[in-house]
């Protein structure tokens, strides 16, 4: 236990660096997933085609190529990067969107049709019906599931630890080389400091949900 | 072109407000529409009556396009329906839709229901929108529910408000699918009456509806349609008492008895 206390620092700067991957990521996810979600209802078929090929491709193929594509890929084609911090971002949202993506997509298949097509017979436009009427009705089906694939971005983020990004999983390597006597102790204290991101994550799914339930 | 207009004899083509030439449209093998010329003069009111599954609820949602059409035009005050995009969300403005099962927006208020177009669409300032939606609401009867939810209002005020939303936007012609369909009895006349009075005020009016004390009442004209064409058009005296085909006469006999 004891290695767990005098590498505190360590921890703690591993800590925040997979709070900001998740954060950072997770808010363009949310952003480019609504817009990929937007995309597949709208009217224009070749943003539908677009989107829907999108998610089947990142949805089913592991993360690992993501980061692989955005670390070693994109350097070779001319996009490089200051940090590995930002091949991170990139992979781990891109990754993140597909799922949002998919999650807002039924969200906003269980608006009934008739607020569309209200929408619409008073003249809205598509964008108007989708943020003014359908979007703030899907998001209270689409929260649960949203915080489901939040609390697996935190997780994800630790693929990252991989790629030359020192955050808590790649500090978590680093103390159990530096302390092979200690392992267990070591993970122990990674995953504790997961939880403290995670457990949060599931309690704030778990009031929205009350509270929706109240609402309706 | 008005050629085939040989049954339509109260009509004066020339200043349609709503216009139908030759319009067609399948579902799959079924042929919901078949070759419809259907003209609305302005300040008219037409009832559109039939059997279920004769294309009149798809008639009504053709004409602001919640349908699409095979071919055959559609126009509104003279300009043809366009296609998806702002110039239709331009053109459905004019054209007020009360739906069967009303379509209140569940997350807004109803005080909101009837301002959203208004402000969104027609980028009204919020305390006009607000003073304009209070007056319609009062004049259906529902000033009072204003603060509320939709879902915390009874079926008849829902629609009234559904109502008052569509008149929010200054329509030219308002749609209405089947408005008393989904009401208990007691709450149709409640949304009738608004209807009747809408009439009188010389709005221009289709109306989708199996109320035919309504037709009688309020209706210019009678449109009777079966197997996606119609079949009759005609005044709603003659119509009533003196139907001209075997399916208007089949139909009629069949709600004069029970």
């Amino acid at each position: 236990m004891d290695v767990i206390i005098e590498s505190l620092p360590q921890y703690w700067d591993g800590f925040l660096r997979t709070l900001f991957l998740a954060v950072v990521s997770g808010i363009i996810a949310l952003v480019v997933g609504t817009l990929l979600a937007a995309a597949r209802v709208s009217p224009v078929a070749a943003l539908r085609g677009f989107s829907m090929a999108y998610v089947e491709v990142v949805r089913n193929t592991p993360l690992t190529i993501a980061f692989f594509f955005a670390a070693v890929v994109l350097p070779r084609l001319g996009v490089t990067f200051q940090q590995f911090e930002v091949a991170a971002i990139i992979a781990l949202s891109a990754y993140t969107a597909a799922f949002i993506a998919e999650a807002v997509r039924s969200g906003v298949n269980s608006v009934p049709l008739g607020q569309a097509e209200a929408a619409r017979s008073i003249g809205m436009t598509f964008g108007q019906v989708l943020s003014l009427i359908i979007l703030p009705q899907a998001l209270r089906t689409v929260v649960p599931p949203l915080i489901n694939i939040l609390i697996a971005l935190v997780k994800n983020s630790s693929v990252a630890g991989a790629f030359f990004v020192l955050e808590l999983f790649g500090y978590g390597k680093q103390l159990a080389n530096d302390h092979g006597d200690a392992v267990m102790w070591v993970l122990v204290g990674v995953a504790f400091f997961y939880l403290l991101i995670t457990v949060p994550l599931g309690y704030v799914a778990h009031q929205v949900e009350r509270k929706v339930a109240i609402a309706r | 072109m008005f050629a085939r207009f040989v049954v339509m004899t109260t009509q004066v083509p020339g200043d349609a407000l709503v216009s139908l030439n030759a319009v067609n449209k399948h579902y799959g093998q079924l042929h919901v529409l078949k070759d419809i010329n259907f003209q609305v003069r302005k300040g008219e009111v037409v009832v559109v009556i039939g059997p279920s599954g004769s294309g009149k609820s798809t008639l009504c949602r053709a004409i602001n396009r919640l349908e699409t059409i095979d071919d055959g035009d559609i126009a509104i005050d003279g300009k043809k329906l366009p296609e998806e995009g702002k110039e239709l969300a331009h053109l459905r403005a004019d054209v007020g839709m009360v739906f069967q099962s009303f379509n209140l927006f569940a997350h807004k208020t109803i005080l909101e229901n009837v301002t959203l177009g208004p402000i969104k669409v027609k980028g009204m300032s919020k305390a006009e929108a607000d003073k304009d939606a209070m007056a319609l609401l009062e004049r259906v009867g529902v000033g009072h529910q204003a603060p509320k939810l939709p879902a915390q209002l009874s079926g008849g005020q829902q629609q009234r408000v559904a109502i008052a939303r569509a008149l929010a936007m200054k329509p030219k012609v308002m749609l209405f699918d089947e408005p008393t369909s989904a009401l208990d009895p007691e709450m149709i006349s409640e949304v009738l009456d608004v209807m009747i009075q809408l009439a009188k005020e010389g709005m221009t009016m289709i109306v989708v509806t199996h109320e035919m004390g309504f037709a009688r009442k309020a209706a210019d004209r009678v449109v009777f349609m079966a197997d996606g064409q119609i079949v009759e058009d005609a005044t709603p005296e003659q119509f009533f008492t003196n139907p001209q085909s075997s399916r208007a006469k089949d139909f009629l006999s069949k709600l004069l008895t029970h």
